[in-house]
C-alpha cells in the first residue's frame, strides 16, 4: 500500500507539474502585457520559483539530517542526499538563468559587487562541496553523520542569501517584489502567474525527488545484495 | 523577434534541456540497475538449481 501511495504520489506530482508549468508559461509569455521597463521580465517567472524552490530543497535537506541525527535512522541519510542533489541542481538553474536575465538587464553576465549574486555562489559552491565530502568518505555511518552535519551547517547561509537581497545596499539586483512585509509588490495578474509557476516548480521537484530518491533506495538494495550473493 | 525576447527564450530553453537531459541520465541509470538486478536474478536461480541438484545424488 505504501508503495502504490508513492507511485501515485509521484505520478500525480509529475501531471500537476506539467501542467501548472505549462499553464504558468504559457500565461507569462503569451496572456500577460509587457512589464513597462523590462521587455525580459517573463524570465521572472522562472528565475525566482527555481531559486525559491534551491532554497526549499536546501532546507528540506537540513531537516532530515536533523532527524538523522537525532533519531540515529539512517534512512534519512539517503532522503537529505537527494534533496541537497535536487539544490544542486536547482541553483545551477537559479545562477544560469539570473546570469542570462543579467546579461539582457544589465548588460554583464555576472556582477562580482553586488552581494546577493555572490552569497548565492557561496551557497551553491557549500553544497557542491558537499559531495565531495560524501564521496571522499566510507559508506557507513560515519559518513551519514558527517554529511548530516555539513547539510546542517550549509542551512544556516539560506537565510544569510535569503536576506541579502533585502539587507544588500547595492541596488543592481531588482528588490524583492513577491515576499515582503507590505504583501506583493505586483499587480495581482502577475501574481497569480507567479503563484502557479511557483507551485509548478515545486511539484517538479517533489517528482524528480521522488524519482532520485527511488533510484538511490534501489541502488543501495542492489549493492547489499551484491554483496550477499558473490 | 525583439533581442528581450532572445534571451527570455534561451532562459526557458536552458531549464527545459537541463530538466530533458536530467531525464536522460535517470533513464540510464534505472537501465542500468534494471540490467544488474537481471544478472543478480540469474545468479541467485543458478546457485539454487546446483544446490537442488546437489540434493539429489545420493549419499553414500
Amino acid at each position: 500500500l505504501s508503495t502504490s501511495l508513492r507511485n501515485n504520489g509521484s505520478i500525480l506530482a509529475a501531471a500537476s507539474a506539467l501542467a501548472l508549468l505549462g499553464i504558468g508559461t504559457a500565461l507569462a509569455l503569451l496572456w500577460l502585457p509587457e512589464v513597462e521597463g523590462d521587455p525580459a521580465f517573463p524570465i521572472f517567472y522562472l528565475h525566482v520559483p527555481v531559486a525559491l524552490t534551491a532554497y526549499a530543497c536546501f532546507g528540506w535537506a537540513a531537516w532530515k539530517a536533523l532527524r538523522l541525527l537525532w533519531k540515529g535512522d539512517e534512512g534519512y541519510d539517503l532522503e537529505s542526499y537527494t534533496a541537497v542533489h535536487m539544490g544542486v541542481i536547482f541553483g545551477l538553474l537559479t545562477l544560469v538563468t539570473g546570469s542570462i536575465w543579467a546579461k539582457y538587464t544589465w548588460g554583464q553576465w555576472w556582477v562580482w559587487s553586488s552581494r546577493q549574486l555572490t552569497l548565492f555562489l557561496v551557497l551553491f559552491l557549500f553544497y557542491s562541496a558537499y559531495f565531495m565530502l560524501r564521496y571522499s568518505t566510507d559508506p557507513g555511518p560515519r559518513r551519514a553523520r558527517m554529511s548530516a552535519v555539513y547539510a546542517l551547517f550549509g542551512v544556516v547561509l539560506v537565510p544569510v542569501s535569503f536576506l541579502a537581497i533585502r539587507l544588500a545596499e547595492d541596488v543592481i539586483h531588482p528588490s524583492p517584489v513577491v515576499l515582503t512585509r507590505e504583501g506583493p509588490q505586483m499587480t495581482w495578474d502577475l501574481f497569480v502567474v507567479f503563484c502557479v509557476c511557483m507551485a509548478g516548480m515545486l511539484a517538479l521537484v517533489t517528482a524528480l525527488y521522488q524519482l532520485e530518491l527511488r533510484g538511490k533506495r534501489l541502488d543501495a538494495a542492489l549493492r547489499e545484495l551484491r554483496e550477499v550473493l558473490p | 523577434v525583439t533581442s528581450a525576447d532572445q534571451y527570455v527564450f534561451a532562459a526557458y530553453v536552458v531549464v527545459l534541456v537541463t530538466l530533458l537531459a536530467y531525464l536522460l541520465i535517470m533513464t540510464l541509470k534505472l537501465s542500468r540497475l534494471e540490467r544488474e538486478t537481471r544478472e543478480l536474478n540469474e545468479n541467485a536461480v543458478g546457485k539454487g538449481d546446483e544446490s537442488e541438484t546437489r540434493e539429489q545424488v545420493p549419499v553414500g
